[in-house]
Order: C-alpha cells, then structure tokens, then sequence
C-alpha cells in the first residue's frame, strides 16, 4: 500500500492504513475504526450545513409565494386600476402599482409561478433526455454511443439563446415551448457529464463485482452507477434550472414573452420604462431573481456535499517557515557518516492540533551503506524519506531534530539551498513511476533537462549521458525509450527511467522509496542488482523504504525497523533476520510464508497500527505484543543492542528468546 | 458458514471447471488491425474443494484467464466447462444462472467495493439479486458471512471508505461467499496488503475453504504466497500454461526454466540464502536467457 499517497491526502488519518484484524477464534475483537465523529447520512449532513438550510428556506419561502398567491393578495397580477398607475405603497397597494396600474406585489408573487414553472419544465426535461441517454452511451457504448455522441455535440455547437430567440419570433411567445427548447438545448451538457461518468465508473472493479454477482444491467446501472453520478448530476441541474429562470426572464424583459402571465422579467421590462420616475419598481422583480437562482445554486452545492460523503481533509496550514527554537550552527557530528538523522519530528495539522507521524527518528547511513527502512503502511517511512529529501506534502513540516548530510543541517537549509542539492548530490527514486513522469512531455526531454541544469552538460551532451544511462538500467532499445511519451512504454520501463534521472549526477545519496513494489520478480531482481553495482562504483549511500523483506535481504546492509511513527529496533541485516530483537520485527518476519508447512496457519499480528491519535503512551507495540509485561507501561528509550539499537525494556532482560 | 450449493453433486472424478484449449483476443483499435491474442489455448482443470495457484509476471495472461472463466473477458476459441456445462459464450442474461457458483475476489480492495453504499447493502445485493433471500433472510445471512469473516456485526451499517485495506478485502470475500459459491476466483486478493495484514487474510482463505469446501482458483503473481495457498500451481508465461505441478514440486524443485527463473529471482527473507539465490540466478542468466 502507498503510505506516501494517503498522507497527501489526509496525512493524520495516514497511520490508519493497515487493517488489523485478529484471529478468528475472537472475531468479536476485530477493531472497526470507532467514528469518531458521529456520521450522519446525506439528510444529517444537509441539516448541518447552514449555507444550504438557508438556500432551501429561500427557496421554500419562493414557491410557497407562488402557489398560495391567490391567498396572499387580492389583486389578479393582470388587473390593471387607473387610480394605481404608478401609485405609492399603500394599504390597499404594499408596493405600489406598476406603469399599467398593476399591483406590483401581486404581480411579483405571480411572477414566481412562471419562473419556478420555467425552470422545472426546461431542468425536467434537460435530465428526462439526458441522464437516460447518458447512462446508455457511457454504458453499452457501441453504435449507440458513437450516434449519440454526435447528436450531443451538434446541439452542443448550436448558440442557445439565438436558437430561442428565432423559434419566439417563428412561433410566437410560449413558455413551455421555448422552456422545452432549453431543456432539450440543455440535455447535450448533461448527456456529456453522464456519459463521461459512467465510463469511468463501469470500469471499476465494484461494477464487475456486481456483474458477477449476477446483478441484471438495469440494476447495475440504477445501483452502481446512477448513485456515483447522482452528484455530478445535481449540480448541472440546479444550474440548468438557475439559467432557465433568468433565460425566462430575459425572454419576458424583451416583450417576447406571454403577455397575460405574470413575470419578473416582464416586471423588469415595464420597470425599464419608469427608472426616473420609480426605480423601486426594478427593485423587487430584481432582488427577486437575483435571490432565487442564487438560492437554488447554493442549494444544488449543498445538496451535492450532503451526498459526497468524502471526508474533508483538514484546512491546509500555509507552510510555515519558521521552525521551533533557533537552531545551534550547523556542525559535523560524525565525519565518517554521509547522512545522520538525529530526533527528527514530522507533524501536520489535525483537526485537534497536530499530529507527529515521525517520532524522535534518527538513523545513519554511511558512504557505499544501504540502509533499509522498513515497516507496516502508516508507520512513516515514506514521510522519514521525504522530510530527509525536504519534499512533505502541503501541511507536513519538520518540527524538531537535525537532518545531517555532509556537515550540513538540510532541516534547516533554505528551499533554495536543499534544490541545489536535490537531483545533484541527493538523488530519488520515488514510489509510483506514472505519477512522477509528465505525461506532455517525451522520456528524453525529462532526462535531458536535469542534466543540464546539474551538471551543465551541453544538449548534445547532455543527450549523449542520457542514453548511456537508459542503457545502464537495463532498457534494451535506449533510443526508443528516449524519444517515447511516458503513456508508451510500460511501469517497469517507466520506473527504470526514474532510476537512470535519480542517478544521472552520480549522488553520494539515493533515496529510493519502495522502487521495486511495482515491479515483477525478475525486473527487481536486474533492478537490484543495477542498485549494487552503483553503491560499489560510486560508492553511493542509500536509504531503500520498502515493506517487502526479500528486498531486504537482498540488498540492505543495516536496517531500521519503524512502528507508529518512531524506530523500533536498527540492526545488521544479518542480525535481524536471525535474531531479530523487537517482537514487532520478529512478528513481521514470521508472517512470511515460507515453504515450510503448506496451508499451516500463519502467524499474524493481532490488531492494526494505531493512528496518531491513539498512541499508547507506553511502548507503541505493547497492546500488540505477545510478550507485553507491567514494564511496557513506560515508553521504552532505544538501548544498545549488538550492533544496533532496540526500542524494547524486555530485550534487556533478555527474557525473550526468539526460535525462528 | 453453510456448506457450498449442495445442488448436482458432482462425480468426485470430474473437474468442477475445465479450460480446453482457450484463446482469448482483443480487438485493438480498428478493424483492420489483427486482434491482439492473449490467451493461446490454454488447458487447465479446477477440481472441487482444492486451491489451484496460477503465477505469472506482469502481461502473463492470468487476470485474463480468471476473467473469462467470470464472463469478463471475450473468448475467440475453446471451451470452459463448470461442473459439466458450458458456460463460456454465454450472453448477460443466461450468465446469470452459473453466476451463482462462481464468484471472485479482486486484488484492489479500494476499488472493488463502491464506496457510495454501506458493507450492508453491498453484502444483500448478491443474495437479493435472484430473489432467493428475502431482506429479511439476507440480514440474517450477513450477520453470519461477517462472523464468517471475523468482522464485527456492525460493519454492515459502516461504508467501504470508512474500512481499512484488509477489512475491506475481508468484505469482498463475505461478498464472494455470500451465494455459497463452488469456485472463487481470488485475483491477487493479497498483493496490495500489508505483511501481517496479508498473513491475516490468507488465514483466513484457507479456514473458510476448509470449512465450505470451495474451490479457489488463486491468482498471484508471489510464488511464496501461491506455493503456500496451493495444492497444484500453474505457471503462466506470455498467455500460455509453461508448467503445472504439484505446488511443492513448483516451489522447490520446478522443471521450466522459466519457473526456474521466477523462483530465483523472488528474494527470500534470509540475507545468506538470498546471496546464494542471486548468485544462482547469476548463473542461469549466464547460461543464456531461459525460455519464456
């Protein structure tokens, strides 16, 4: 699993990632995370939300007006009274009398009949013709799809208004018929969206679930499908909906509209006439518009976060610059180590303060050494690397500790700095190859730009380097790879590029974060050994995350095991594998199959990393632990342990002894 | 768990599904264009209560022969016969009935579960789906498939995004035993987990076979997985079966080159027996490359 991507996301929630779930002789034990907050389902979280209540009250209050208007006034909204002509607001008049002598206020109440009416008729059949159709093109595709395709974006092409306009001045003035119009006009957006949803979703592995599941099409497409675009779909509606009622109004300001129906716009265009001698007459029909499509915007926003239950991540802090106490000048530790990390402290903001995902971490490597990070997803490796490469996600900052490379403090470098060394003399290998390479642009251009700006090659040189190094990492084809976009080649080519851009200026430090996971055996194993023959020409130091233990075998020279967050035991990878100290390494190591007793139950670790929320304020592992006594209580500092160091009060009594 | 579909109990002899000679192709862009084939007639046998490991690399064929055992993948050539009738070729509609037997588990547990529905409703649809459960029974029968998986009761009521990766893998397979199936294809059901998470979930397939009897057609691209789950492995390599054995004989001592290779290039969690691995793939390497 990708610890790198879900902290992007949500990075306090990053520590949750791995699912634990006990043995089965205690199913009941199985840990569902407990919600936190309490989740409320779509109708809840509309009612919280007071920006979409108001909208709907508005909105409420609009067609409430409209339907009970008879109750409401007296007057007929066509009901012309000389004595009312312009008249002042009064008993008989509350806002007065229009240019005719209409009373206004009726008029106004009426009037909303006809735009709500608009806007239902021209939303209706927007969605009637649209969604169907939409799902069926997105769906079945085919003949279907590639014809309604082309009738969509015919109608798409067409200028909407100028169309309307025409057909009024053809037939004469008719809301239904030029609300029809609209709809249908409307319909191509709304096919588009539906259409393009349904592609992506029916390519899920949930659609062929249910297929397999032996679900008919229409229920597939009513359960899984309609629900997923539902969102999409409530958004355009409103908007449709918002646009019918203003290009209702618009109809009805230019005269074209039905003379004997109430509406805004016809209030705007007698209005129009009578701005010297009553502007309040624009007023009303105005504010009336203006609040009812801004009502009903605002509802359809909220109506689509009511369904979209994503969890919002936390409001992104800015980045703050500023770190802590000042820092003491930058001195040389250790002269003989390339890089030592010592008490390193990453958090991001959470919702109640911060959350530390790394945790007083320090760990060295020296010149030509491969250190291997590994754990659990969620236990921070990939933000240990990336808080060494400077690189946290928006949110991530370093709080505390020292980041040593070659005498100098990267934790306390400037951005500019950190870059000048970044790609030069640290290089990184990052997680998933697809995602790190700019689609727009071709492999060579990628590899050939960096090259120039590090190390100040020439084009022709820089190109030169650039195949040699794709024939270093083992592409068969050097030249085609240089001239093809990253979409043509495949994830294992796409991810020995990145390793030949990390190690194009020969760093004396490579960070490579989990560089194999997408990779098949045989491309690992050339991969690795390309890895070994770097650190030995170049002596280069390197720090490999990974959660496959094979890798690490095969590779590492020392390793550093980290749990929730902090490290939980560095040792020889000699050491580890044989006597590994922390039970949690051991636990790992166990639930390996290897070979030996076929379909024998595996041992497993019971449970799941706690988040950052619920550490335990002892030994992080001790609930986990098989062998937890009273002493786990108290959060164990890391001991001397052989050649390493472990975060265990039970290793020094030495009370454990391992039989792998 | 109740036991599989005690329907047509079938002669201990026969395969429950047998692959002849199948050739799946794709249609690439145009008609002009030969499709792509990426099954060339494969044979395979599944028999009843028994795991059959399928291992490949990467473009192997594996996912697509799971697939068009599913009906997911266009077959062009050969047969599939489950428990004595055909079932490749079959439309949407008459892919229905058979549907009820053979069911699968996918690699992503993110994306197999739609994260707009509650555990509840994604457990009742495979049970509501033939109108064989009433809501009421299906409750009930969730309640047991959650047991079954050692998942809390109150699962049902929580939605997919609100589970972790390894319960969210144990929800997809509630789902797949929910019909009481003869035959899950498992497609990678491990690989995007944890370690320990993964020992977990494997526990977990080998006591529910154990328990139901069905079979499972395991497809993984980890030989040490595999070679742990199986009673026979077969070895795919660029859409053809290269090898298919008992799973120690694969694991230890494989006849195929190719099988050879994929063996020695899986690194194994022992610093001493890896170098000797690597040094002996060096060495095979050296020979010439093996033959795909």
């Amino acid at each position: 699993m990708n610890d790198n991507q879900t902290a992007a996301i949500a990075p306090p929630t990053a520590a949750e990632a791995p699912a634990q779930s006990p043995d089965r002789a205690k199913p009941a034990a199985e840990s569902v995370p407990a919600a936190a907050p309490r989740r409320h389902g779509p109708a809840g979280r509309f009612l919280r939300d007071p920006i979409a209540v108001a909208a709907a009250a508005v909105l409420l209050l609009v067609i409430a007006t409209g339907v009970c208007a008879g109750l409401l006034t007296e007057h007929g909204p066509n009901k012309a009274a000389l004595d009312a002509v312009l008249a002042d607001p009064s008993g008989t008049h509350p806002l007065g009398g229009d240019g005719s002598g209409r009373d206004v206020l009726s008029r106004l109440l009426y009037g909303s009949r006809t735009s709500l009416f608009a806007g239902a008729i021209a939303t209706g059949v927007a969605l009637l013709i649209g969604v169907p159709t939409g799902l069926a093109a997105g769906y079945v595709g085919g003949w279907w799809d590639a014809l309604s395709s082309w009738v969509a974006n015919l109608f798409l092409a067409l200028p909407g208004v100028v169309v309307l306009l025409a057909l009024v001045a053809v037939r004469g003035p008719g809301l239904v018929g030029s609300m029809v119009v609209l709809g249908v006009l409307t319909a191509a957006p709304v096919f588009r969206l539906v259409r393009g949803e349904v592609k992506r979703v029916r390519g899920e592995p949930y659609v062929d679930a249910a297929r397999v599941a032996g679900l008919s099409d229409p229920r597939i497409m009513g359960r899984h499908i309609l629900r997923v675009v539902r969102v999409p779909i409530i958004t355009q509606a409103s908007l449709i909906f918002g646009l019918a009622l203003i290009i209702e109004s618009g109809i009805a300001f230019l005269g074209l509209g039905e003379a004997d129906r109430a509406s805004w716009g016809a209030m705007l265009n007698d209005a129009s006439v009578h701005v010297y001698d009553n502007a309040m007459l624009s007023v009303w029909p105005g504010a009336a518009i203006t609040l009812t499509v801004l009502a009903v915007t605002l509802l359809g926003a909220g109506l689509r976060d009511a369904f979209e239950d994503a969890p919002k991540p936390p409001a992104a802090t800015r980045r703050r610059r500023v770190r802590g106490p000042a820092r003491e000048p930058a001195v040389r530790v250790d002269t003989g180590a390339l890089l030592v990390v010592d008490g390193l402290e990453v958090a991001y903001p959470a919702p109640g303060g911060e959350a530390a995902v790394v945790d007083a971490v320090s760990l060295r490597v020296d010149r030509g050494e491969i250190l291997g990070l590994v754990g659990e997803s969620g236990c921070g490796k990939t933000q240990t690397a990336l808080a060494v490469l400077r690189l946290l996600p928006v949110g991530g900052e370093i709080r505390s500790g020292r980041v040593m490379f070659d005498g100098r403090d990267l934790a306390a470098l400037s951005e500019r700095d950190v870059n000048a060394l970044r790609g030069r003399r640290i290089g990184y290998i990052p997680q998933d190859p697809m995602s790190n390479l700019d689609p727009s642009f071709r492999i060579g251009s990628q590899l050939v730009e960096p090259l120039r700006a590090h190390l100040g090659l020439s084009r022709d040189a820089a190109r030169r380097r650039a195949l040699e190094l794709l024939d270093r990492v083992g592409i068969a084809d050097p030249a085609r790879v240089f001239a093809a976009y990253p979409h043509q080649v495949s994830g294992g080519m796409a991810q020995r590029v990145l390793i030949a851009g990390a190690v194009a200026a020969e760093p004396d430090l490579l960070i490579a974060d989990e560089p194999t996971t997408a990779l098949d055996v045989t491309v690992q194993a050339e991969i690795l050994d390309l890895l070994r023959s770097l650190r030995r020409e170049h002596g280069m130091g390197m720090i490999l995350v990974t959660h496959d233990l094979g890798v690490v075998a095969d590779i590492c020279d020392r390793v550093a095991v980290m749990y929730a967050g902090e490290i939980v035991e560095t040792a020889t990878s000699a050491d580890l594998f044989a006597r590994p100290a922390h039970p949690y390494s051991a636990a790992l190591l166990a639930a390996i199959p290897d070979g030996a007793g076929a379909r024998s139950r595996l041992p497993t670790i019971p449970d799941r990393v706690p988040s950052v929320h619920d550490r335990p304020s002892g030994c992080r592992f001790a609930p986990r632990c098989a062998y937890a006594a009273p002493g786990c209580a108290v959060h164990p500092e890391p001991t001397t342990h052989r050649d390493g160091a472990v975060r265990c009060v039970r290793v020094e009594n030495e009370v454990i002894v391992w039989n792998r | 768990m109740e036991p599989v579909n005690a329907t047509a109990a079938a002669d201990p002899a026969q395969p429950l599904l047998t692959i002849d000679k199948l050739v799946v192709e794709y249609r690439t862009g145009g008609r002009r264009r030969p499709p792509l084939r990426v099954l060339h007639e494969v044979s395979l046998e599944v028999h009843a209560h028994e795991t059959l490991g399928l291992v490949g690399e990467s473009g192997s064929g594996k996912t697509t022969l799971g697939r068009a055992v599913l009906g997911l993948a266009p077959v062009a050539g050969g047969t599939i016969t489950f428990a004595g009738t055909r079932i490749d070729g079959l439309g949407r509609r008459a892919r229905r009935g058979p549907s009820r037997d053979i069911q699968v588990v996918f690699q992503d547990p993110y994306g197999s579960l739609n994260p707009s529905m509650t555990i509840g409703d994604i457990l009742t649809e495979p049970l509501t789906a033939r109108h064989t459960h009433t809501r009421r029974a299906a409750r009930e029968r969730i309640g047991e498939l959650l047991d079954a998986v050692g998942l809390p009761a109150d699962t049902a009521a929580r939605s997919a995004r609100e589970l972790s990766g390894g319960q969210r893998q144990r929800v997809a397979i509630a789902r797949a035993l929910a019909p009481g199936p003869r035959l899950i294809i498992c497609d990678e059901p491990v690989s995007a987990l944890d370690l320990s998470t993964r020992a977990q979930v494997i526990n977990l397939l080998v006591e529910l076979q154990q328990a139901t009897g069905v079979a499972y057609l395991f497809i993984a691209h980890d030989l040490s997985v595999v070679g742990h789950v199986s009673d026979r492995v077969a070895v795919m390599s660029r859409g053809e079966i290269v090898e298919c054995a008992d799973a120690t004989r694969v694991t230890t001592d494989p006849e195929h080159p190719y099988t050879r290779n994929l063996l020695l290039a899986a690194p194994v969690p022992d610093p001493a027996r890896q170098a000797q691995r690597r040094a002996a793939r060096h060495r095979l390497a050296a020979q010439g490359s093996p033959a795909g």
